[in-house]
């Protein structure tokens, strides 16, 4: 899988944030606690990527924040060696919200599962990317309810056989790409827990942006759900499975044609506008999509996150689907306040309470 | 804006128009009523900005429907502002209005059960269609077929006389008929000599942007004034002398509750030197704070209109984390929603503060109407052994002082506390003497700098649960602050270190130590008023009752009787003194707008055997109820 294109690494989303003194190591981002989760986990592999990536980010660890909800996943502030929260189930957007919101000064990360997110905690996901707040939300879908011991999810497959579901989930899944889009989010990408150096690049280009980054982990549940996510990792399967995205880069996947690139490549469809996948080889290179990350439209993302068959996760893209500048929330309450001083001066107690309208008496 | 008694009608007088008689009342009560649609709040508001800087002392209680604007001339769709005035001290909005304005007949047939004989009704008889009498239920018109024979009436043609006094204003006839309200207006102020400097300048500023609006607003004002001034109908105006004497000297404004509330917390985020945080969700009757702290973001405030009750809670628990006086406002079906997250900051021993303004429940219930049932939910609505300080204000005014004790006990104990306002409270309002500034509690914290533990290999660390001995609160240890890395969260967590534990002893030393902390939040004592000293019963009440059960005892020791009365302040943890005070009486009533809430933790905690007075018609109690009641328990 290749790389998420990226330049020499530059952080405008964390221009407030104070930078570390001394150069830091993997290390530094380990807690003291003993790691919990079950032997074989896919949050594993995800926790060291993230361990790793922090000191390339080079802030001072004091000014991180990871909040976390309820699930499996939303243990992983215990093991960061910085400020968190592990706290209620769904509620991390809202809790993460207070914390960017009033204290610009810190990179706050939210930790959730697919149950956190997008069930029980839905509504506070949707409206975090709308607002476009200064959070970076790691999303680990593993497509199955694990700390509840094996129920479905809202991302498990329709008619999935599970605890709950003895006879088939009736439940259609959702696309956590695909409703993060309709949710107005100004960054989304998706990655899966086993390719390190991907996760890392997603991680890279999420921290680099301001406002609300949602991140897609696909991340394996060897206990209840295992093996979710092999067409995609299985190097094989993979060829016919995964859309590699680079922005500026021709989207094509498959076994190799002639020229190095992919023999499969996305093309829009010019009597509806949708997108399909061709054989190159057969149809050309002519009309083969160029992926744009910064399209101000969410259209071809969102059309892109629609490719995925949900059951076979054949033709899933992965990468940074959507990266686009939007007003910042946080960086708008804090230029309210300033223009409210500006405009009326710094508030006066005395003459707030007295008001306009009073009188005296005398003793 | 300092007042002085002027009007338009001092012209005519000094042109040589006759004076009317002028009598001189003590108090009285007006009670506007009319459509939803008929401004009907703006009205009392008003008239009771002119009585406030008048000097009058004074109590309000506006009543309206949870419906924007209810169906037209229905009884459901009443809207009505009670004013109580007078030239002493006074502690309710009034049993039984003196005065009804009545602007049609929904508004006649609702409000006329609650009038004494006698009672003056201005009534508009502009409305008294037959069809809109039809639509309430009069087969015969009430103010011809001599039903209202008991009161005296003024059949006033308001619609009629506000369309002639405009009628060069240019305005469309149904825009200009909007301004009857403000006739009215006039009316009632000519009658008791109210100044109207303040409400023309108010509409000027309020229609600033339509002038032709202002003009005409200002016109039906002035022509209700001199309307109650020439004709033959209004052949007296009254007197209410200012209540000098009542007040202890100091500069005076009106003020809300809500307004108080919101002034308490700008006020509390100051003395702490915090900056002040809110997540909020719309709802009635707590949405006037959001409103209100928006408008002072130069006071470092922060508001967040969140997308539902439990984000706006959530947020303010992530800005206490990162070290806000964080608050969020809601009432009783806001906080059902909000209970987990409450839970969790129980758990996380972090300063919040939950502002639950009380409304008639259960589940919607009676939006705009006052209730005190959320006491339990406050106390108990959580799963787990979840204890959280409860603080009640007393008065409109007073909701200023509870705000700023309830962030005290949050910021020293580090927990959420609940500030239980009300309807009331929320909507009621008073004259309020103004603090001075300099006056106002020290509320600074210390955050967390350093280690706080050595370990036995004599390693210095930080330990966020290692407590204050006397305090039992934990260490503030904000983001951004280096060395004190720590993680918190809902699990259990060891004494100390805060790691997950699962270990029994631990659990129950934890549940009981959050208890402990909480048992011993340091209150002041209650103080009995017991003039004789000789009571053999004590009536105790909390938050909003504080205002009829008062004047309720006034008049029972104006008649001889002994009365011992306490107000609560602090429900949870109750005044150390409560248990002997209450052992002390004979009798103990305790009056409540719930079904015995109160009275059931006293009868738990104290064995006592406290008797419980209660309503819930989502109105305050009436003076003279309370008297009786307490009268009986006296005798009997």
């Amino acid at each position: 899988m290749a790389e998420t294109a990226t330049e020499a690494p530059t952080y405008p989303a964390l221009s407030l944030v104070p930078k570390a003194e001394s150069k830091q190591t993997m290390k530094d981002f380990k807690s003291d606690q003993e790691v919990r989760w079950c032997p074989g986990c896919g949050d594993y592999a995800v926790l060291a990527a993230v361990q790793g990536f922090m000191p390339e980010l080079g802030l001072a660890k004091e000014n991180i924040v990871f909040v976390s909800g309820i699930g499996c996943s939303s243990r992983f502030p215990y093991y960061m060696n910085t400020y968190g929260m592990h706290s209620i189930h769904g509620r991390a957007p809202a809790i993460a919200t207070g914390l960017a919101t009033s204290r610009p000064d810190l990179s706050v990360w939210v930790v959730t599962g697919d149950g956190d997110a997008l069930s029980i905690g839905g509504n506070h996901l949707i409206h975090a990317l709308r607002r476009n707040v200064n959070l970076k939300i790691l999303l680990f879908n593993n497509r199955i309810y694990g700390l509840t011991k094996g129920q479905y999810s809202p991302t498990s497959e329709l008619g999935k056989i599970t605890k709950s579901t003895p006879m088939g989930s009736l439940d259609a899944p959702f696309n956590p790409v695909s409703l993060a889009i309709g949710a107005e989010a100004s960054f989304v990408a998706r990655t899966v827990d086993s390719d390190r150096k991907h996760l890392t690049s997603v991680l890279r280009a999420a921290a680099a942006h301001p406002g609300t980054a949602l991140v897609e982990i696909y991340q394996n549940c060897n206990i209840f759900n295992d093996g979710a996510f092999d067409a995609l990792k299985d190097k094989e399967r993979a060829l016919e499975a995964v859309i590699p995205l680079e922005h500026g880069k021709p989207i094509r996947f498959g076994v190799p044609a002639e020229d190095g690139l992919g023999s499969k490549g996305v093309v829009r469809d010019p009597a509806t506008g949708d997108l399909r996948v061709v054989d190159v080889t057969a149809e050309g290179t002519d009309g083969v999509l160029v992926h744009d990350a910064h399209a101000a439209s969410p259209t071809t993302a969102f059309a892109l996150s629609r490719l995925a068959d949900p059951d076979t996760l054949h033709h899933t893209p992965i990468g940074v689907l959507r990266d686009v500048d939007r007003p910042v929330y946080d960086t708008l309450m804090s230029e309210q306040l300033e223009q409210a001083v500006e405009q009326r001066g710094k508030g006066d107690l005395g003459a707030l309470l007295a008001g306009n309208d009073t009188w005296t008496v005398v003793g | 804006m300092t007042s002085q008694v002027s009007s338009p009608a001092d012209q005519q007088r000094s042109s040589g128009s006759p004076a009317k008689e002028v009598r001189r009342l003590e108090r009285v009560i007006i009670r506007f009523a009319g459509d939803s649609g008929d401004g009907m709040q703006l009205t009392g508001d008003r008239f009771t900005s002119e009585t406030a800087s008048f000097g009058n002392d004074l109590s309000t209680l506006p009543n309206f429907p949870a419906e924007i604007r209810a169906p037209a001339g229905t009884l459901p769709g009443v809207s009505s502002f009670q004013l109580h005035f007078a030239d002493h001290d006074i502690l309710t909005p009034g049993d039984a209005p003196d005065v009804l304005v009545a602007m049609n007949p929904a508004a006649l047939k609702a409000n006329l059960p609650d009038l004494p004989r006698g009672a003056e009704i201005i009534v508009n008889t502009d409305e008294f269609s037959k069809r809109a009498m039809a639509k309430v239920g009069y087969a015969a018109n009430p103010l011809e077929d001599g039903s209202l024979e008991a009161y005296r009436v003024h059949p006033v043609p308001l619609t009629t006389l506000t369309l002639e006094a405009l009628k060069d204003s240019g305005l469309a006839r149904r825009d200009a008929e909007r301004a009857k309200n403000m006739f009215a207006l006039g009316l009632l102020s000519w009658m008791y000599h109210r100044p109207t400097e303040g409400t023309e300048a108010f509409l000027r500023k309020k229609f600033a942007k339509k002038p032709e609006v202002a003009d005409a607003n200002v016109a039906a004002f002035r022509a209700g004034w001199n309307f109650g001034e020439t004709t033959e109908d209004f052949a007296v105006s009254y007197e209410v002398a200012p209540a000098s004497s009542a007040f202890p000297p100091g500069t005076y404004r009106n003020i809300s509750g809500n307004l108080a509330l919101s002034y308490g917390l700008i006020a509390a985020s100051r003395q702490a030197d915090l900056p002040l945080y809110l997540g909020s969700y719309p709802i009635t009757p707590a949405s006037d704070i959001l409103h209100e702290l928006s408008r002072h973001k130069n006071f470092g405030v922060r508001t967040f209109q969140a997308e539902d009750e439990i984000a706006g809670i959530g947020a303010a628990l992530g800005a206490a984390f990162g070290g806000s006086l964080a608050v969020t406002t809601t009432s009783g079906p806001g906080v059902a929603l909000k209970s987990e997250t409450i839970g969790l900051a129980v758990s996380l021993e972090l300063p919040l503060l939950i502002v639950d303004i009380q409304r008639g429940g259960p589940s919607t219930g009676l939006p705009t109407k006052t209730e005190q049932a959320d006491l339990l939910q406050a106390m108990y609505g959580r799963n787990g052994e979840a204890p959280v300080p409860v603080v009640a204000p007393a008065t409109p005014g007073d909701c200023f002082d509870a705000a700023l004790d309830a962030a005290r006990i949050a910021l020293t104990y580090r927990t959420p506390v609940f500030l239980l306002s009300d309807g009331y409270l929320a909507n009621g309002s008073e004259p309020w003497r103004i603090p001075e500034t300099e006056g106002l509690p020290d509320l600074r914290v210390r955050f967390a700098t350093g280690p706080n533990h050595t370990t036995e290999d004599g390693t210095e660390v930080f330990w966020p649960y290692k407590r204050d001995p006397h305090t039992l609160a934990r260490p503030w240890a904000v983001p951004g602050t280096p060395g004190l890395e720590h993680r918190i969260g809902g699990i259990e967590k060891q004494d100390g270190t805060g790691n997950i534990s699962y270990d029994p002893a631990n659990h129950d030393f934890m549940v009981r130590t959050r208890q402990a902390k909480v048992d011993g939040i340091e209150v002041p004592d209650v103080t009995v008023d017991d003039p004789t000293g000789d009571a053999r019963l004590l009536v105790l009440g909390w938050g909003s009752t504080y205002g009829p059960i008062t004047a309720a005892v006034r008049r029972l020791r104006a008649a001889g009787e002994k009365v011992a009365q306490t107000h609560l302040r602090h429900l949870n943890p109750f005044p150390g003194n409560l248990g002997e005070v209450l052992k002390r009486y004979d009798k103990v009533v305790v009056p409540e707008m719930n079904l015995g809430q109160l009275a059931t933790l006293l009868r738990a905690k104290y064995l006592v055997d406290a008797q419980s007075y209660t309503q819930v018609r989502g109105l305050p109690f009436k003076a003279e109820q309370l008297a009786t009641v307490l009268k009986e328990a006296i005798d009997g």
